[in-house]
């Protein structure tokens, strides 16, 4: 993989590759499959593609139905619609009956950029995370998003795979094993626990290396398995390195900070900090956002000073 | 296929068994004290003509591959096709009076994954079109000639998901796919032309592409007669539009919106239960 690539990208790629070894895979879009990348698949398949128009709604049910009939269905459209506009649908169709059909949104956050806050999704992480038994993936770069597109059409049952607009520095090796439900460790530490997800890891990978001039050692763990959470590493982060600080490009209600304080708080309550979104975003670069929302390194350094004053 | 489904039955034959279709559903909702009556009245001899009449089904199999597809998209009529499940052996007759209550397989409003026979999880309206393209979609895709139909409400046509469903159905070509519209007339808050109007109905079918047929939904002849030229449609999906009665066969429901969502109580259970004989 290049150095650098959108989750998008990956998505749209690894799609292909998916499509190639099951006959089952099929793939629906909502009039975006040039931005989400689908559109390798539509080429590579037409006949297993299907462009449902600016229809939400109807897409993800039709979805519903063609699992129902035992294909594996992958829709996809921005991280401001699905959910967001096909709640409703996805809650009685899809995730009460437990339907095997994959959700994988693109554009997700203020990384959106310029098109502003009506197409920046910052609540939809606590949307999908209110479904019972859907899985919810949060990918920190375009391998681990391959592997998330592989486990989740090998796996049965309704996935929300949450992508984004913008290149991301990859991470992680071809080796890399994605496994739902588990946290990776990307450094060891015994000063704190950074938990991230998303274009955050590198982010906190990056403050991770900052801190460490100072004598404080971090543990970085990526958390892409947002839904079902890894409690244990979350207990094993407390009771080792006593102060956790999490960052996401999300709203902190619903998000990774509120579901990560819950185990804290219910098994090892250590002091917390949380980068997040607090409200909603505007149009600009996306790196200047990030700046301006205070989604960077040096935000999380800053966290990681405050959350180690209240620690014990 | 193995069926125990009686495919010959006669006209009259079928009309006893709306009126037997029509007791239980009473009797359930009755017992129950909440339920929807009115829709499933409405909607028995439609129900009747598709489970004994046109649909390739084995309620001793029901995933059974080859099955053409019932999806109750009006949920709320749960007790008709409950009714019709039992009298199709697809659930023992003795299980109906277990409706609405805590641990029973006959949810309020039908659950694909609890009762046997039920296609699609229902309830929040405008859906079942949708998935029935998916469904019919997947036929298409795993070469399989099976049918699929979907039952609407009059009231849920006012729905935009319906609509963008309609669209979609016909730009996709699915004439394996049967939209009916089970067409009473009224909805919660009162007659459709006064809440949302909806009319021409017909016309709109028309013009987002469907092949468009409209019957007497009481008349089991017309209605057995509309699905069989359902079936034969080529290039378009068909809709029927089938005007009914609203609580059709208890004189005190019909045509009230009261008894959208209302049981009877044990006086009025008896009664309908007497005209219903």
């Amino acid at each position: 993989m290049a150095q650098e690539i959108s989750t998008r990208d990956a998505y749209g790629q690894a799609l292909v590759e998916i499509g190639k070894v099951n006959p089952d895979i099929v793939v629906l879009d909502a009039d975006l499959a040039k931005s989400t990348q689908t559109h390798l698949f539509g080429k590579a398949y037409p006949e297993r593609f299907f462009d449902c128009g600016v229809a939400e709604q109807n897409m993800v049910t039709i979805a519903a139905g063609l699992a129902s009939s035992g294909k594996v269905p992958f829709c996809s459209t921005f991280a401001v619609f699905l959910p967001g506009r096909c709640f409703d649908q996805i809650r009685m169709a899809i995730a009460q009956s437990g339907l095997n059909v994959k959700m994988a949104v693109t554009h997700s956050g203020i990384s959106v950029g310029e098109d502003g806050r009506s197409h920046q999704a910052i609540e939809d992480l606590a949307l999908a995370c209110a479904l019972p038994g859907v899985i919810v993936i949060v990918p920190a770069d375009g391998v681990e998003a391959a592997k998330a597109v592989k486990v989740a059409a090998d796996t049965f049952g309704p996935f929300y795979l949450r992508l984004g607009r913008p290149k991301v520095p990859v991470i992680y090796g071809e080796d890399y094993k994605f496994e739902i439900g588990k946290a990776s460790c990307l450094k060891e530490g015994k000063s704190v626990t950074i938990m991230a997800i998303g274009i955050m890891v590198k982010a906190a990978l990056d403050a991770a290396t900052d801190l460490q001039k100072e004598g404080i050692e971090c543990r970085v763990l990526n958390m892409s398995s947002v839904q079902p959470i890894d409690e244990a590493a979350i207990i094993k982060a407390a009771a080792e390195t006593g102060a956790i600080v999490t960052a996401e490009e999300h709203l902190a209600n619903g998000g990774l900070g509120s579901i990560v304080a819950r185990v804290v708080s219910a098994n090892r309550p250590v002091p917390m900090e949380f980068i997040s979104l607090k409200g909603y975003g505007m149009s600009g670069k996306p790196a200047e956002l990030m700046e301006r929302y205070g989604l960077t390194p040096q935000a999380i350094a800053e966290a990681v000073r405050k959350v180690l004053k209240r620690k014990g | 296929m193995s069926t125990n489904i009686k495919k010959d039955l006669s006209v009259k034959e079928l009309q006893d068994l709306a009126k037997k279709i029509r007791r239980d559903i009473i009797t359930m909702i009755g017992t129950a004290g909440s339920g929807h009556p009115g829709g499933s009245l409405s909607a028995v001899e439609i129900l009747i003509a598709l489970y004994f009449k046109v649909l390739k089904h084995d309620p001793t199999n029901p995933r059974w591959s080859e099955r053409d597809r019932f999806i109750l998209s009006k949920g709320h009529a749960a007790p008709v096709l409950y009714a019709i499940l039992a009298a199709c052996e697809y659930l023992p007759g003795d299980e109906l009076c277990t409706i609405r209550q805590i641990d029973s397989r006959l949810q309020g409003h039908p659950e694909c994954d609890v009762t046997p026979g039920v296609e699609m999880s229902a309830g929040a309206l405008g859906v079942g079109l949708s998935f029935g393209i998916g469904v019919s979609l997947a036929a298409r895709l795993n070469k399989k000639d099976y049918h699929t139909y979907v039952l609407l409400g009059d009231g849920e046509c006012d729905e935009g998901q319906v609509w963008e469903a309609a669209m979609a159905a016909a730009h996709f070509k699915l004439d394996k796919l049967t939209a009916i519209v089970d067409h009473n007339g009224l909805q919660i808050d009162g007659w459709n032309k006064d809440v949302m109007n909806i009319e021409p109905l017909g016309q709109k079918w028309q013009s987002f592409g469907w092949n468009t047929l409209e019957i007497d939904g009481h008349d089991i002849t017309q209605v057995i007669e509309a699905l069989e030229k359902a079936r034969n449609a080529v290039g378009q999906p068909t809709v029927i539009i089938a005007h009914t009665i609203k609580g059709k066969g208890v004189s005190y429901m019909e045509n009230k919106a009261d008894f959208h969502g209302k049981a009877p109580n044990a006086e009025e259970m008896k009664i309908a239960l007497k005209e219903l004989e």
